[in-house]
């Protein structure tokens, strides 16, 4: 399509569907993800009913970036029990503080969760202590029924998607001068189904503005993108 | 449809431009007050420079350089209105308001009492001294809001903003109403479908004859076209509400805030709601009356446009009291807390069900969270479930207000995190904080600070002197009575004294940042003599 066509119409136009979009078909089965991250997740972004579990040093920064992308594009987030989570950060990465809200549930926290899963796309959790396992699996068939995404934050068996932070270097301080910069971290992801095969990826999380971002040069900074899809088909 | 029962004559109180009387402006100063970057209202002073309801906040500024801009707040109208309210109560029983700077009252009881409807609307125009306002007489509320809008207009042309009343003769009320607009009948679509039609006035639209109007218009057309003949919108339905309706609630112990009595308010809002959509009847006008526990009582007639839906119900219970409890010059407010709400729906009519949105994505999805939040809220309390605003401050704690979910989403301090003040029109709005720890922000804030030990190559804690400067390097850092890790880079220290005027805020503590070999960073701050976690970079 070489030719531009006049732009003063089509603005208009592509600014009215964007308005009149609903905010995520129900028949859309993926959340849309910051596409540094796009090679990391099978599904090429989160797929509504999954659940991921992410550990690792810089797991916060991981799991805020993974909410970014959706909770910007409209869709409503919410942290149980993480009462001390940045929310500068959170607003660096993109994540939308008026769509994004932090419930302290107190030690009954998976009725909590139950009751957040039938309206939020997307839930982060950090249980406190160890759920009984039927209550754990009652949670997680929960939210594949209703389309939730369940992230949580620590170890978590039985998740369709674990992502480890395998190591991670910050750059920026030397002795006595300079200030955190960016910080350069490994990622491991391995699961059940789709996922099974482990996948590692090389990201700055986050870099100098505060956003994640691959690094460039490495393989993953050169799949990540739409093509995502068609290459993790294999 | 009812037979044509003359409209019951009522008086109209408008106050116009309220809310920017409500945000204290000077009479000849040029002031709009902007909501969703649309100006909802402006001064005298404005209009005449061109600015009109409905621009775009540019568009406004455009065309008067002078204008000063308040955002909109409706907390601060209904506080604001809640004094004029309390005198035009005395001079009848049943005062209902409409929103702030709008109340209406029949003038059945009234208009005898004080000798006809002249005397009365004089009585309340003087009784209003100090607040510009119109006071219309007429049969029906519509003829008597715009008998109280011309009479505001026809003492402008003397004097800037000055208060003034109309009376219309019962019976002219047709005659009355025939030269206004289709637009004065506030509903815009149908307004637009019959200007196309060829019918521009209410005059034009009253002649038709009623049986053409429900063929053609359904049920809206005719009571649109009850209004413009000058008759009731809708036959009086002659029931009392059944008393199982009534919602009341105990508060114990006695609320002394606003915000704990609206969270109640929310919760029974919610109830009658519900009772009533079971019944099929939805409610237009509410009695909310709250006691204390020394007896003095406030009851209020709440009406709105359309129906009353629950969150409606809930902000207009929070807007009473917020006037009540400010007191106000006229009567000094309650002097305990409050205990008993009671919310008795006054007039309902049958439900005529909710037009969802065409495109309704956002909003459905916006609906079903708020309804799980006010759940989890119900299960956890208020306090549990809180959304964050960023605000102006130093410290990554500082930089986020977090605010109870349902409560306006103001900073605690103004400003955002970034460099440098937000100047608009040479005023600075958003003011600089500098000194702010550089982005980018960590992803863990710890609120209680955590004790931790930073020591140099010697075993010695790191001291900060009092030129700003490290004693010596820090070599080793413990986190609460974790194990210790070797510190491969830091930065700082970077000293801070904040309100040192101030001698119970007074705070002095010198912040670094630190990354240990184990790939983590920390934000530490030394305070009081000892060191202390403020944040870590997971």
């Amino acid at each position: 399509m070489a030719v531009r066509a006049q732009a003063l119409p089509h603005d208009g136009l592509h600014e009215l569907a964007g308005r009149t979009r609903p905010v995520a078909q129900a028949g859309e089965q993926v959340l849309p993800v910051l596409p540094c991250l796009a090679s990391l997740l099978p599904w090429a972004g989160l797929r509504r009913g999954a659940t991921v579990a992410v550990t690792g040093p810089g797991a916060t920064s991981l799991a805020l970036a993974l909410l970014a992308a959706a909770s910007a594009a409209g869709s409503w987030a919410a942290a149980v029990g993480l009462p001390s989570l940045g929310m500068v950060a959170a607003a660096q990465v993109g994540v939308d503080l008026a769509r994004f809200v932090m419930v302290a549930p107190g030690r009954d926290w998976p009725t909590a969760v139950a009751a957040l899963v039938d309206a939020f796309d997307m839930v982060l959790v950090r249980p406190s202590g160890r759920p009984p396992a039927a209550a754990g699996r009652r949670l997680v068939a929960r939210a594949r029924e209703r389309g939730a995404v369940l992230l949580v934050h620590g170890p978590w068996e039985g998740a369709d998607l674990r992502l480890r932070i395998d190591g991670s270097v910050w750059q920026g301080l030397g002795q006595g001068y300079g200030h955190l910069r960016r910080r350069r971290v490994e990622v491991v992801g391995e699961g059940r189904g789709a996922a099974a095969r482990a996948h590692r990826a090389r990201l700055w999380l986050p870099d100098d503005d505060g956003r994640p971002a691959s690094v460039r040069g490495s393989p993953e900074h050169a799949r990540a993108g739409p093509t995502a899809v068609g290459a993790r088909a294999g | 449809m009812g037979g044509d029962r003359q409209a019951e004559r009522t008086v109209v109180v408008w106050c116009p431009d309220w809310p920017v009387h409500a945000a204290g402006a000077q009479p000849h100063e040029a002031v709009a007050v902007v909501a969703a970057n649309r100006v909802v209202a402006c001064s005298v002073a404005a209009r005449r420079e061109g600015v009109k309801r409905g621009l775009r906040r540019r568009e406004a500024q455009a065309r008067c350089p002078d204008l000063r801009i308040v955002p909109s707040d409706e907390g601060r109208d209904a506080r604001a209105f809640e004094p004029v309210v309390a005198v035009v109560a005395r001079c009848t029983p049943r005062l209902e308001v409409v929103r702030p700077g709008l109340c209406a009252f029949p003038t059945r009881g009234p208009s005898r009492y004080f000798g006809g409807d002249e005397a009365l609307a004089d009585r309340v125009v003087a009784a209003l001294a100090g607040v510009p306002c119109g006071v219309g007489v007429a049969d029906g509320r519509l003829a008597a809001s715009l008998a109280a809008r011309r009479a505001v207009r026809d003492d402008d042309a003397g004097r800037v903003g000055g208060s003034g009343r109309l009376v219309v003769a019962p019976g002219e009320t047709a005659s009355f109403l025939a030269p206004f607009p289709i637009s004065a009948l506030e509903r815009p679509a149908l307004a637009d479908l019959l200007v196309r039609l060829g019918l521009r006035t209410l005059g034009d639209f009253a002649a038709l004859p009623a049986a053409d109007v429900v063929a053609r218009f359904g049920l809206d057309g005719v009571s649109a076209h009850r209004l413009a003949c000058g008759l009731d919108e809708r036959p009086p339905a002659g029931r009392e509400p059944p008393p199982e309706l009534v919602v009341q609630r105990e508060l114990d112990p006695p609320a002394e805030r606003v915000d704990v009595a609206a969270f109640a308010a929310k919760g029974m809002a919610d109830e009658l709601h519900g009772r009533l959509a079971a019944l099929g009847l939805s409610c237009t006008r509410v009695l909310i009356e709250a006691e204390t526990e020394h007896g003095e009582r406030l009851a209020r007639l709440w009406r709105h446009e359309g129906a009353l839906d629950a969150a409606a119900m809930a902000e207009r219970v929070r807007w009473q009291l917020d006037g009540w409890l400010a007191g106000t010059a006229v009567e000094a407010g309650p002097t305990g807390g409050l205990t008993l709400l009671r919310l008795v729906p006054d007039e309902v009519g049958p439900a005529s069900g909710r037009q969802l949105g065409f495109w309704g994505g956002v909003a459905a999805a916006d609906d079903r969270a708020a309804r799980a939040l006010a759940r989890v809220q119900g299960m956890l309390g208020p306090e549990a479930v809180t959304t964050a605003v960023l605000s102006g401050g130093r410290s990554p704690a500082e930089q986020a207000t977090l605010v109870p979910w349902g409560e306006p989403r103001e900073p605690a301090r103004p400003g955002a995190p970034g460099d440098g003040p937000v100047r608009i029109d040479g005023r600075v709005e958003l003011p600089p904080w500098p000194g702010q720890v550089p982005p980018p922000a960590p992803a863990v804030v710890h609120h209680d600070l955590l004790p931790a030990e930073v020591v140099d190559g010697d075993g010695r804690p790191v001291v900060v002197g009092g030129r700003g400067l490290a004693g010596a390097p820090p070599a080793r850092l413990s986190v609460g009575d974790g194990r210790w890790a070797t510190v491969v880079g830091w930065a700082g220290p970077w000293p801070v004294d904040e309100r040192w005027w101030d001698a119970a805020a007074h705070r002095r503590r010198a912040r670094m940042q630190l990354a240990t070999d184990d790939g983590a960073a920390y934000l530490v701050a030394l305070e009081g003599g000892r060191w202390w976690v403020e944040a870590t970079y997971d």
